[in-house]
């Protein structure tokens, strides 16, 4: 019971305010999860399905059509010329061989299957033609963890709904608080404005703690997602990105005078992290030059400390550059928010 | 004499283009109340709003409890209470959980229940305030300012909006506060209710002091002992008007004519005369003793009924 602290009392305010808004819980917990769920089922890894190859008649086709329908990966069928450009362009068969001496490849080398085609095909059509191995390559079929999609997925999830829930839910409540004059009100009262600040970090702290149980708890339940590395660890980065973003939604609700206002400035806030920080494809994509502006967003801070916490079992102790930027963010958005806060 | 509880002297409110309070003075003497009059824009919200501490005066000195909010800012806040003209608690709280907020950053006041019985909120204690009338709503605002046991109490437009139930409702609360020895500050629209509550008005318009004084003063200094008020077709002339035996003042409103007369018998035969002379037929004719509205609008050319609009 926080009886008559004044720090308890907002703290329990703010807490209150979360559990007894279901829209601020289907958000921060709901929605994720069924994101993660859907994403998951739409991605999760395939054996890796054959690739079809089209053969056009001509000299020595049963020969080319036995040879490469027994190369493992491949499948194929014969065509007339016209019909195998056709399904070509249209993507239904990888690679185009037309039978002769020499066989001719049709290919589009800017496609991934026609590329892995080619390549089986070449080495096959090689061999046919009397190459030999020099040398026979040793192999090992394993399957690393943390591979799959749903494992770089889950961070990423992760971090996307700290921001969320951060700016939303410290920006949005004193916005709120500001347009019904309760801003005004509070600072009317003998309250120390410290407090009041404290409670909504505090605040913060608690729910992104639990965000972070309830995704590794959800995750590891339905997709049996492991973090590699230490978990405090991880609840450490988790942390540091609730505060980081804090500081941001503090600063997007520094002035503004209404909700609509609020709304817009949070989307501008937040959507172009979500898209450029990597939460559902990695940010390296992107190209080299907006590299060293995609590392200096904190959202890409978070997601990058989160997934080599618990993809590659990184030591937070080489996460340095990353807690870097989300000091950095923190401590600029906050002391800039405080310079502009307006109470009334 | 014991010191005000407040005192204004010269106070001046300037935003970038517009003064908004023009030089208003006046001192609240301890356990009294004071009704702030005027219609919107009057500077009322202002000059409340700076003696609670919440803006600063471009010129002037305010003293609360014999204290400047620049020396004293950090111990004023707990010995005065503030119900502002509309304060939207956070809807998913409990009444309870709202007025223990408040509770919690007084250093010493009273009992949360007791805050309640105070405003007869108890049957609502566990009730989240989003689901409160707007009543109930103006009841928890004056909790919330009675739960650190102000000795000077600021309300601003405490009963606008309100049913005549709850006004009356209210003004018991205040009543009982005053008779506790508390300081109360009040702005309103309602001439009944400063009439009611008010030791002491003060009417403001364009940010100056137009008129001051009690209830009775005010309406005795306003002159008339009656006030006539009528409508006829056609329209009788001002000047018509102005030549009836006993009648000082002649107003036009909304197409009423109000006459403020010594007395009835000198002026209403006359009145009647003069209508059937023009040819005129008086659509409503009535009479009453002045209040603290046509003082209003004989100082400031509005009736206070037009802001309730």
């Amino acid at each position: 019971m926080a009886g008559r602290h004044p720090l308890g009392q907002l703290f329990l305010m703010r807490l209150r305010a979360l559990w007894r808004e279901p829209s601020a819980i289907f958000w921060v917990f709901i929605f994720p999860m069924l994101l993660s769920i859907v994403l998951g089922l739409a991605f999760r890894n395939q054996t890796l399905s054959k690739l079809n190859v089209a053969v056009v008649d001509g000299p020595g086709r049963a020969a080319v059509v036995d040879a490469l329908a027994s190369t493992p990966g491949l499948q194929t069928q014969v065509l007339p010329l016209p019909e195998a450009r056709r399904a070509l362009s249209r993507g239904k068969v990888a690679l185009v061989v037309v039978a002769g001496a020499p066989p001719r490849l049709l290919v589009d080398p800017g496609v991934p299957e026609g590329r892995t085609a080619r390549l089986l095909a070449v080495n096959t059509l090689q061999r046919m033609a009397g190459r030999t191995d020099a040398v026979v390559l040793q192999e090992e079929h394993v399957t690393t963890p943390g591979g799959r999609y749903i494992d770089f997925l889950i961070p990423g999830l992760l971090g996307f709904g700290l921001m969320s829930s951060s700016v939303w839910g410290l920006g949005w409540g004193l916005v709120q608080m500001r347009q019904g004059k309760l801003l005004k009100r509070l600072v009317a009262t003998p309250m120390r404005k410290a407090d009041l600040l404290a409670s909504f970090i505090l605040s913060r702290l608690a729910i992104a703690l639990v965000e972070t149980a309830f995704f590794l708890g959800f995750s590891r339940l339905i997709f049996d997602v492991r973090v590699a590395g230490s978990l405090p660890a991880f609840f450490l980065v988790a942390a540091a990105g609730a505060l980081s973003f804090g500081g941001l939604g503090l600063l997007v609700a520094s002035r503004a005078q209404n909700s609509e206002t609020a709304g817009g400035l949070m989307n501008l806030a937040t959507l172009p992290m979500m898209v450029l920080s990597g939460v559902f494809f990695a940010a390296s994509l992107f190209p080299a030059w907006m590299q060293p502006l995609i590392k200096a967003l904190p959202l890409t801070a978070v997601i990058d400390g989160l997934r080599a916490i618990s993809i590659d079992g990184t030591s937070v102790f080489s996460l340095g550059g990353p807690l870097l930027v989300l000091a950095a963010w923190g401590a600029g958005t906050f002391l800039l928010a405080l310079r502009l806060f307006r109470w009334t | 004499m014991a010191e005000p509880a407040i005192s204004v002297d010269g106070l001046v409110k300037r935003f970038e283009d517009v003064v908004a309070v023009d030089g208003v003075s006046f001192s609240v003497p301890a356990g009294t109340c004071l009704g702030l009059l005027g219609p919107n824009g009057a500077g009322k919200t202002t000059t409340v709003e700076i003696l609670e501490g919440l803006q600063q005066a471009t010129a002037g000195t305010v003293r609360v409890l014999g204290q400047l909010w620049a020396e004293a800012g950090e111990r004023l806040r707990a010995r005065i209470g503030i119900c502002l003209q509309e304060t939207r608690f956070y809807e998913k709280l409990t009444v309870q959980e709202t007025v223990a907020l408040f509770r919690s950053f007084y250093p010493s006041g009273i009992e949360v229940e007791d805050a309640i019985r105070l405003v007869a909120l108890e049957e609502k204690r566990g009730a989240r305030v989003g689901k409160l009338s707007g009543g109930q709503r103006q009841r928890l605002a004056l909790a919330v300012a009675l739960v650190g046991d102000p000795e000077v109490l600021f309300l601003d437009e405490p009963t606008t909006g309100l049913d005549p139930a709850s006004r009356r409702g209210l003004w018991d609360v205040i009543e009982a506060l005053k008779a506790r020895g508390r300081t109360v500050i009040l702005t309103t629209h309602y001439m009944e209710e400063a009439e009611r509550l008010c030791d002491q008005v003060v009417i403001v318009d364009h940010g100056k002091v137009v008129a001051r004084g009690t209830p009775a003063e005010l309406v005795a200094s306003f002159g008339g002992a009656q006030v006539i008020e009528f409508e006829a077709r056609p329209m009788l002339a001002d000047d018509a008007c102005r030549a009836l035996p006993g009648c000082s003042e002649v107003k036009r409103h909304n197409g009423t004519v109000q006459l403020h007369v010594r007395g009835l018998p000198e002026t209403l035969p006359a009145l009647l005369r003069t209508a059937e002379a023009a040819g005129a037929t008086l659509l409503q004719l009535s009479t009453h003793a002045p209040t603290l509205d046509d003082v209003f609008l004989h100082l400031t050319g509005r009736s206070l009924r037009d802001e309730e609009s």
